[in-house]
């Protein structure tokens, strides 16, 4: 540009000035800190025989890292259980989404020799190698949610139950239509990601709770487990029906966009059921709006997991049953937040 | 400063003093035809009639299958809001490929500006500035990734490659890999997707602005003529008298600065700020740049087919969603239109000559 002399223009400054002053405001932006605290991480009430202090005991803990609020919460909540007992030692490992990593993290716990290790791996087949070295060296292990294949590879297994979920959203939907008196009601779905088994067996879970009441799923999409695609998938979804009767959302992460797609399309004649059970969503529910009820999938396991650990590495058994040792398996079930019981479930919501 | 004052923005630079940018501007005219192969005007409006031809197929295909839902002025309506954010990308996206380069980091600069506009310090200043904070972000980046490739000698596919992983590792950093929603008092955003004048959300008329906007800033001023210029023959372009550099780094602002006004659209439809929002729209942007005529080699290309390329992936997403068809399904429709619409702009390219 020739027309431009060497000395800076009075545009040039101006415009200069301009930057300078708009990126200094927008590098006062990127804080991201809270003045009202995100609600507490969720760890159960002390009582019983169990929770008094026994032998000490050092828990290793890792999961991945938080790529979603649930993952987030599940770290959360099982530094917080921990941290209720003054006979547990807490060791948690960087959180990554690295196989390798995560496998030499548990390594370095099983060298540490850790009581016992409560792990929710990044991939239950990856990691399943270094769980039963664990094993094999006598530290107990408590797989977490994704499972190990391998039996010998952990003590005891506790997770969610997706199949569950669905079964639980199926009967809330199947049972309010019935008491409706609907026929032939219009059922639509918004599933996760479609090619990930959980999906599959949410899926599978509702249809076949609505089956029980002669209900089927008129139509169901995927989207992606995020706002965006819960958005935009919703809003086409929403065109493609003009009276829907009922909707259940697989996540509620996903689900603030589907309820910012129904609250644009000006749609009322219809409820919806999420899943999981965020803090946000039971706001949702608690104000009242399209969305009813939500199914959990809840990252308070965590807390129950590092119980279940420091059991097991006392050598306890579970207060309620009468057998001596902790159970090998305890699958959660998948609960119905509505608006009569979202006050109880309130503390237990995760940010997403 | 020469710098900061180099990125100034999208303003294009009309030649005024004197008859020497006058003579510039006519020697870059006929550049500009040799650029574009010679093929005259003719060309582009027959290429674009294709595209509109392909839009009609597909609202038959829909008042076919679908015909109490698809002919709704909802359903319209409903397709342009969802090509808007993809369509204001792909507005910028037209440009960077018509100057010779392309902007793999679209996508991840939107989320990072989604995400930015959205934090808890920045809400707390209102939705004006919620919305500058998205602009200057985009605009931002794309001054980055463009100083890069102008100044940097990087190539723009390393180049924007290295900004898509970074925005969006900053994007996951900065909100902790959470969704952060819109506060209610900060609702104003939101409002662009709810209030509606004559029947069409506003962000429908941000959409159609920028596309304005665009169309005119390419075929009507001097800035449009360069960007042809130099995607055309890039060394025709600086024997010219056109600063090369200088006006490459103007491109990937403009096209940042597109990616900022997409945040705020994605922001009013899905109400939060999210590092997961805008995920593979690089490669949206790029095919409906692509089907919409534009070389892909640079020197040519139009708006109004870009818009159109959007404007057939909205419809077709529409379509399968109301006949209740997988996505699976859409990708492959999606990849054999590809393919059909760069064949046919093959032989649209050769029979001229």
């Amino acid at each position: 540009m020739s027309d431009h002399t060497s000395r800076p223009s009075r545009r040039g400054v101006l415009f200069g000035g301009a930057v300078v002053a708009a990126s200094t405001l927008a590098a006062a932006c990127t804080s991201n800190s809270e003045d009202d605290p995100a609600p507490a991480a969720q760890a159960g009430t002390l009582g019983g025989d169990n929770d008094k202090p026994g032998k000490q005991v050092t828990l290793g803990f890792s999961a991945p890292a938080a790529d979603h609020g649930w993952i987030a919460a599940i770290a959360k909540n099982a530094e917080a259980q921990a941290k209720k007992y003054p006979d547990v030692t807490f060791k948690p490992v960087e959180p990554t989404n690295d196989i390798n990593q995560q496998i030499s993290a548990v390594e370095s716990l099983i060298r540490a020799k850790v009581g016992a290790l409560v792990i929710l791996p990044n991939d239950g087949e990856q990691l399943n190698q270094v769980a039963r070295k664990a094993m094999d060296a006598s530290i107990p292990v408590v797989n977490l949610d994704r499972v190990f294949p391998d039996k010998l590879s952990y003590r005891t297994w506790i997770g969610g139950d997706n199949y569950g979920m669905g079964v639980s959203a199926g009967h809330y939907v199947g049972k309010k239509l019935k008491d409706k008196g609907v026929s032939d009601p219009v059922i639509v779905e918004i599933q996760g990601i479609a090619t990930l088994p959980l999906t599959q067996d949410r899926s599978k879970g509702f249809a076949d709770a609505l089956k029980s009441y002669g209900f089927s799923v008129t139509a169901k999409q995927d989207a992606k487990f995020t706002v965006e695609s819960g958005n935009q998938v919703a809003s086409n979804l929403l065109r493609a029906h003009k009276k829907i009767d009922a909707l259940w959302n697989h996540d509620d992460d996903q689900g603030v966009g589907v309820l910012a797609a129904v609250k644009q399309s000006g749609r009322k004649e219809f409820f919806m059921v999420g899943g999981a059970g965020s803090a946000n969503a039971m706001r949702e529910i608690k104000a009242g709006g399209v969305l009813e009820a939500t199914v959990t999938y809840s990252p308070t396991m965590a807390a129950s997991a590092i119980k279940l650990g420091r059991l097991i590495a006392q050598g306890k058994g579970m207060a309620d049953l009468v057998e001596q040792q902790a159970p090998q398996s305890v699958t959660l079930a998948s609960e119905t937040i509505t608006k009569d019981n979202v006050d109880r479930y309130m503390p237990l919501g995760f940010e997403s | 400063m020469t710098k900061t004052r180099h990125s100034g923005g999208t303003t294009p630079q009309a030649p005024r003093k004197g008859a020497g940018p006058n003579e510039r501007g006519g020697a870059l005219v006929s550049l500009t035809r040799k650029a574009g192969n010679g093929a005259p005007a003719g060309v582009g409006e027959i290429r674009h009639l294709g595209l509109v031809a392909a839009l009609v197929l597909l609202c038959a295909a829909g008042l076919i299958t679908e015909p109490e839902n698809f002919a709704t002025s909802g359903n319209a309506v409903g397709v342009l809001v969802l090509a808007a954010t993809i369509g204001v990308i792909s507005v910028g996206q037209t440009f960077v490929i018509i100057g010779g380069g392309i902007d793999l980091s679209v996508g991840s600069v939107m989320a990072l500006a989604s995400v930015w506009a959205t934090t808890v310090a920045t809400q707390s200043y209102g939705p004006a500035v919620m919305a500058m904070c998205a602009i200057l972000v985009g605009t931002g980046s794309g001054v980055v990734t463009g100083l890069l490739i102008s100044y940097g000698r990087m190539v723009p596919f390393i180049a924007t490659l290295a900004m898509l992983v970074a925005a969006r590792g900053l994007a996951q950093r900065m909100s902790d890999r959470r969704t952060q929603l819109i506060r209610p008092e900060n609702d104003a955003i939101e409002a662009l997707s709810t209030t509606k004048l004559l029947g069409l959300p506003l962000l429908v008329y941000i959409f159609a602005a920028v596309a304005v906007a665009g169309w005119l800033l390419l075929n009507r001023t001097t800035f449009g003529r360069r960007t042809f210029a130099v995607g055309g023959n890039r060394e025709a372009a600086r024997l010219a008298g056109i600063d090369v550099r200088r006006h490459t780094l103007l491109l990937y602002a403009l096209s940042g600065f597109c990616c900022g006004i997409a945040a705020i659209i994605i922001m009013a439809l899905t109400t939060t700020g999210s590092s997961t929002h805008g995920d593979l729209y690089e490669l949206d942007a790029i095919a409906a740049v692509i089907i919409g005529g534009t070389l892909l080699t640079g020197g040519r290309g139009t708006i109004t087919g870009s818009i159109l390329g959007v404007l057939i992936f909205t419809l077709i997403t529409n379509l399968f969603i109301l006949n209740g068809l997988q996505t699976s399904d859409q990708l492959i429709a999606k990849g054999v239109i590809i393919v059909i619409a760069v064949l046919l702009q093959r032989r649209g390219l050769r029979s001229p000559a």
